[in-house]
């Protein structure tokens, strides 16, 4: 067998980036530490496993009550936000989405832009878009600010500055923000972001966030966080543009409590976070606060292709809660970073090939141990292990014709294909069985001592110069 | 044909066609949430907020502003925002200048007094509208008369909150009160003072919003 056969290779890039954090040890502790603390707060707040089993069953039946109804649902929400006041904008590209964001922007001749934690502003790449056009965009949640500032970005979906250690942070701040001394004292360092930023909220002609829940029958955007940022850059600025993916909805207002709590629960182990926004209107005659614009804008980017597949429809029940990545083994050892995407982890491997298509992803899936822990955490049921089994599958086998996604069989190598059909061809026969063994191991000194991956860690494979049926029949 | 048109076109296409059996919320909240006592909920409303760094204070009608006057002066502060349309704030705004407690009020619209609100508005006073027991949260329905920035501006916000309305869980709050039929502007759940542990999961009070959330919990009887 030649070398490259034996071979795995993953997107360049992947593989590079991996093992840069593995050989990091400082990296290595800070996703270990992270990770063991997440684990542990969310364990805690699920002492019963009934109630917690119940309640996971409950949060996807929400789900996908609400994915089945959805193109209902989309109507029924722009119905009742238009009613109430909000413009509704559609996106099926970020492209398209950072248009409508800046088409608004420069009605209003805006200059600043403030920023709530919004992964799909991440997703569509708004910072980019904005700076492009003349318009500062400004993270205002502490960990995204630091990441701007850093000029990197969030690691984590949940903690986006999780990779930093407040020693790094203390230097960053020194270096980047006018008039601060260096200081690693965090509640120090809180006070300077919240100083800046206040400053920031005051001058801002756009506050922008993202949407953990969106409710059809009231026409309401709720959101979930603890700074207060959130709810700064929904009530100071005179606009307001939310911007969520179409899968973000449910029908009722009823739904919210199972799935607030499994949120805020499985996320950073809180029994409820110390806001829940819930926005549904502009400023109304009378009122003396709050933006008199609010915009939603509504992106596909892909959605709708996981949509078309019932196996594929689940990843669009997720709560982008971040459980499954805290969980991951393989998370926890090479961060956030390394993926290269916008969502990391469990998540982003399955969410990831349907906004950027197959032929640029087709490695995530298979950077897996299969180890199933995402599954049995995920608040919502997702079966992640299975979608990466059937993701593996869109890769890696053969182009057909009307594929379920774009960039089906990217992954696809003939010769592997028929190295593995051969492998179990000898597999299934007896006959063939006991030829390939005896010349396996009447030819073994052919093996070459470089076997690609294998190797690098281990010595290499030798078939064994007897077989077992030959030792067997000696015994009698 | 618009991205809406086809977003949806491309949706309703793949649409499943039997509809799934409506998810029994109500079911599950009845066999797995208790329902207590009036006291019994306010204890776990108060230990529950206080655990999120929350200060409580039981207060009753008759006592209430003269205990928020001491909190006042033992957090040293001597001006506070509150609303002249309510009764709560009439009665502070009666009693507290004498006191030598600058008075503010929410009376024009925000463009107006913004910068004043950011960095002259040291502390503020509303009343929550309920709260819930199960994870120790005020509802605020901000108005015209206590705006929404009102909770979240100043760094010490006052929350008075009468305890014979604290509910057993946000499910029952919301189901009590029909929000489903119509949610004002904006619904606030509030569970504690601002905060954040994005420096390496440390918790640090004060990130955005107010550092200091004060209750004031208010009972006929004192207990
Ligand atoms: S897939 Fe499940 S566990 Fe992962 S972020 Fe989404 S809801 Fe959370």
């Amino acid at each position: 067998m030649s070398e490259h056969i034996l071979e795995f290779k993953p997107a360049e890039g992947f593989r590079a980036r991996s093992k840069a954090v593995v050989d990091n040890p400082f990296l290595r502790q800070s996703f270990r530490g992270a990770m063991d603390f997440l684990m542990s707060k969310r364990a805690a707040q699920f002492p019963d496993a009934e109630e917690l089993e119940s309640l996971r069953t409950l949060g996807e039946r929400i789900r996908q009550y609400n994915l089945a109804k959805l193109p209902t649902l989309l109507e029924q929400l722009e119905a009742k936000l238009t009613q109430n006041g909000i413009q509704v904008h559609w996106a099926e590209t970020p492209d398209e989405a950072n248009a409508i964001i800046l088409g608004i922007c420069h009605a209003r001749h805006a200059k600043l832009m403030v920023k709530g934690k919004s992964m799909v502003s991440e997703e569509i790449e708004l910072n980019h878009a904005a700076e492009a056009a003349g318009i500062g965009a400004l993270e205002s949640d502490m960990g995204e600010y630091i990441v701007q500032l850093a000029n990197e970005k969030p690691s984590h979906i949940i903690m986006p500055a999780i990779h930093k250690t407040k020693e790094e942070i203390a230097r960053l701040f020194a270096d980047k923000v006018e008039g601060v001394d260096y200081t690693d004292n965090v509640d120090a360092l809180i006070q300077i972001g919240r100083n800046v930023l206040r400053q920031k909220f005051l001058e801002a002609d756009i506050g922008l966030s993202g949407v953990n829940f969106a409710v059809a029958e009231t026409g309401t955007l709720c959101l979930v966080e603890n700074e207060g940022n959130g709810r700064m850059c929904t009530t100071a600025p005179p606009v307001h543009i939310a911007v969520t993916g179409i899968e973000k909805i449910v029908e009722k207002l009823e739904h919210i409590p199972p799935l607030l709590s499994l949120l805020t629960r499985s996320a950073t182990g809180q029994n409820i976070s110390t806001y829940f926004n819930m926005i549904s209107s502009p400023r109304l005659a009378g009122e003396k606060d709050g933006p008199g614009e609010v915009h939603l804008v509504l992106l596909d980017n892909g959605r709708s292709q996981a949509y078309a597949d019932e196996q594929l429809r689940k990843t669009l029940q997720c709560i982008r809660c971040g459980a499954c990545m805290n969980h991951c083994p393989v998370y926890t050892r090479i961060g956030g970073h390394a993926y290269g995407t916008t969502y990391p982890g469990p998540i982003g491997k399955i969410i990831s090939p349907h906004m950027l298509g197959l032929e640029a992803t087709s490695s995530m899936a298979t950077a897996s141990s299969l180890c199933g822990a995402c599954g049995e955490v995920c608040p919502v049921k997702i079966p992640i292990p299975e979608l990466l089994m059937r993701l593996r599958e869109e890769a890696f086998t053969a182009p057909h014709a009307n594929p379920a996604m774009v960039g089906q069989g990217a992954g696809y190598s003939w010769l592997m294909t028929s190295v593995w059909k051969g492998w179990a061809a000898v597999y299934r026969s007896p006959s063939l069985y006991g030829v390939a063994t005896w010349l396996g191991s009447r030819f073994s000194w052919l093996m070459p001592s470089k076997q690609g991956a294998w190797t690098s860690v281990r010595v290499p494979l030798k078939p064994a110069p007897r077989r077992l049926r030959d030792m067997l029949r000696e015994r009698g | 044909m618009s991205s809406r048109d086809r977003i949806l076109s491309k949706l309703k296409a793949k649409m499943p066609s039997t509809v799934a059996a409506l998810p029994d919320v109500t079911g599950w909240f009845a066999t797995h949430r208790v329902v207590e006592s009036a006291a019994d909920k306010a204890s776990r409303f108060r230990a529950c907020i206080e655990l999120a760094h929350a200060e409580v204070h039981a207060v009753t009608p008759a006592n209430w502003l003269t205990t928020l006057r001491e909190i006042l002066r033992t957090k040293g502060l001597d001006k506070i925002l509150v609303s002249e349309e309510t009764t709560h704030g009439c009665a502070v705004l009666d009693e507290f200048p004498a006191h030598g407690i600058d008075c503010q009020v929410y009376d024009m619209a925000i463009e107006a007094w913004k910068t004043e609100m950011f960095n002259a508005t040291p502390a503020s006073l509303t009343a929550a509208r309920a709260a819930i027991a199960e994870t120790g949260t005020l509802i605020l329905w901000p108005d015209a008369a206590e705006p929404r920035l009102m909770s979240l501006v100043p760094p010490v916000h006052f929350v008075l909150l009468d305890a014979s309305k604290i509910y057993n869980t946000f499910f029952e709050a919301m189901q009590t009160e029909g929000w489903a039929n119509g949610l004002p502007t904006n619904a606030l759940l509030i569970s504690g003072p601002s905060k954040t542990a994005d420096i390496q999961q440390t918790l640090a009070y004060g990130a955005h919003g107010p550092k200091e959330l004060v209750v004031l919990l208010l009972t006929e009887d004192a207990q």
